[in-house]
């Protein structure tokens, strides 16, 4: 489970978050929602340790990302996949050896042929074994972002984070990936974080949903009960499409 | 203040390369191929800088010394001098701070603004001395090697011209080159060349490391590297040569 506690960060006199506390449980699809600019991407990134929040802490099972030993803190990070917004591949490597990167930086126990494997067996996971030899550069978005997925699962991660997965995506590519996201999380059993302002990723995946509002969780709850909530931003957030109205 | 705020950040970033390191096993390969990038790709250009700044040197300083009283060896002697103690170190190490430092600084800075250094860090990995440390090691046996040939070609570049002008004689050349010769001026351009190499690749690092935005910081970062690694070079240059001789 991860647990997030009052975190707050100001970038200079602009308050981001302003004291947001949650609970992801283990083998969850979560979602983070907001309009742009609502400070999700940096929640995430709180979350996962890239930007330090000003107060507040983020426990990875108990264990503190903020207040730990730089060995504790590295052993939670081992632990963690993440997906980028833009997928955030190599450039200089080809799709395997950006899959196997983190194998060769971490994992001293596999020889080369079974991390060859494991990298295989993720491409195939992704359906992107043929793309193997690729380098990003050849690769379309869609396929970006598989690969993104198969460098965050080959460790095995206890947590999975995905930063706008469907972002200049079209609507199919959109739903593969949100179903792949879904099936990974169920399969590994992994505490996953999504962070999107995507209504379909919200109806389709999310089994806990938040919702950010100037730097506040203005609502939680699971993906059903979003149509009908109370909250006026978390409504002119939904349906702000008029294929949502049509659902309720 | 703005320049006292960034040598701290400055010093900081250097502490993190060397703080919380990985394995040794991952470096010497990276290390390598930072020696290629930087040393064997930047051949060509110090090899052609250096020949013709060796070449004019000698023609204008034999242009210069006109007087009877004055032997043409040390026409040799002058273009040794100021081969080893200052066209060597300090002239190569500007090249190359063209050269390298914006290399350096846009290759880190694009992957800063692509989220390849966030990916490298979320995986628990320190990116700074994954990716840093190397480029800093390879800069610091690579330049200095090319200034070394780069010392040798400026001679060849002044000898050739005493070969084929009537400005010196090679005999003269030559006599000049060995009169007089202080060991200490080769480990003094190797200390410069060593200082200039780590400011090299350090500025610039921390340049393309710190980069915010999009295509445009990446180039404003790739001239910054360039313009402060300049001066930083110039700075200890004087310092050294203050020091040291």
């Amino acid at each position: 489970m991860i647990e997030i506690l009052n975190l707050k960060k100001n970038f200079g006199d602009k308050q981001v978050l302003d004291g947001v506390s949650a609970k992801f449980e283990d083998s969850n699809n979560s979602l983070i929602i907001g309009a742009s600019g609502t400070g999700k991407s940096v929640l995430l990134k709180c979350i996962v340790g890239l930007i330090k929040p000003d107060s507040g802490d983020v426990l990875f099972d108990g264990r503190s990302l903020y207040k730990s030993p730089t060995k504790v803190v590295k052993n939670i990070r081992r632990e963690m996949g993440m997906l980028f917004q833009g997928g955030a591949l190599f450039d200089s490597l080809t799709v395997a050896e950006n899959v196997r990167f983190p194998l060769d930086m971490v994992v001293r126990t596999m020889t080369d042929s079974e991390k060859a494997d494991q990298v295989m067996h993720c491409l195939m996971r992704v359906g992107l074994e043929q793309a193997a030899n690729k380098k990003p550069a050849e690769l379309s978005g869609g396929m970006k972002k598989r690969v993104g997925i198969a460098r965050a699962i080959v460790m095995n991660p206890k947590y999975l984070f995905c930063d706008e997965p469907n972002s200049g995506l079209d609507p199919m590519t959109s739903i593969k990936i949100d179903e792949l996201i879904s099936e990974i999380t169920d399969e590994y059993k992994m505490t996953t974080i999504v962070v999107t302002h995507d209504m379909n990723s919200v109806m389709g995946i999310g089994e806990y949903v938040m919702f950010l509002y100037n730097g506040l969780k203005e609502w939680e709850g699971d993906s059903k009960s979003i149509l009908h909530a109370q909250s006026q931003p978390l409504k002119d957030f939904v349906f702000a499409s008029k294929i949502m109205e049509g659902l309720l | 203040m703005n320049f006292i705020q960034n040598s701290g950040k400055y010093f900081l970033f250097l502490s993190t390369t060397v703080r919380s390191r990985e394995p040794f096993r991952v470096y010497p390969p990276l290390i390598l191929d930072e020696m290629v990038k930087i040393g064997t790709n930047s051949f060509l250009i110090v090899a052609i800088v250096s020949s013709f700044i060796g070449a004019v040197t000698c023609i204008q300083t034999a242009d210069n010394l006109v007087s009877p009283l004055v032997p043409l060896s040390v026409i040799g002697t002058i273009c040794r001098d100021m081969t080893l103690l200052e066209l060597a170190p300090t002239f190569t190490c500007v090249v190359l701070a063209g050269k390298v430092g914006s290399n350096l600084a846009g290759e880190i800075g694009s992957m800063r603004i692509t989220e390849q250094i966030d990916a490298i860090e979320v995986m628990g990995i320190n990116a700074s001395s994954y990716l840093i440390l190397p480029k800093i090691i390879a800069a610091c046996i690579m330049i200095p090697a090319l200034c070394i040939l780069s010392a040798f070609l400026a001679l060849m570049g002044g000898y050739l011209v005493s070969v084929f002008s009537d400005a010196i004689t090679p005999t003269d050349f030559v006599s000049g080159l060995r009169s007089g010769f202080r060991v200490f001026n080769i480990f003094f351009a190797l200390i410069k060349s060593f200082v200039f190499a780590f400011l090299i690749s350090t500025i610039a690092s921390y340049k393309g490391y710190y980069t915010l935005g999009g295509a445009l910081e990446i180039g404003q970062a790739s001239t910054k590297a360039v313009t402060n690694a300049v001066i930083a070079i110039l700075i200890a240059d004087l310092i050294l040569a203050q020091v040291l001789i």
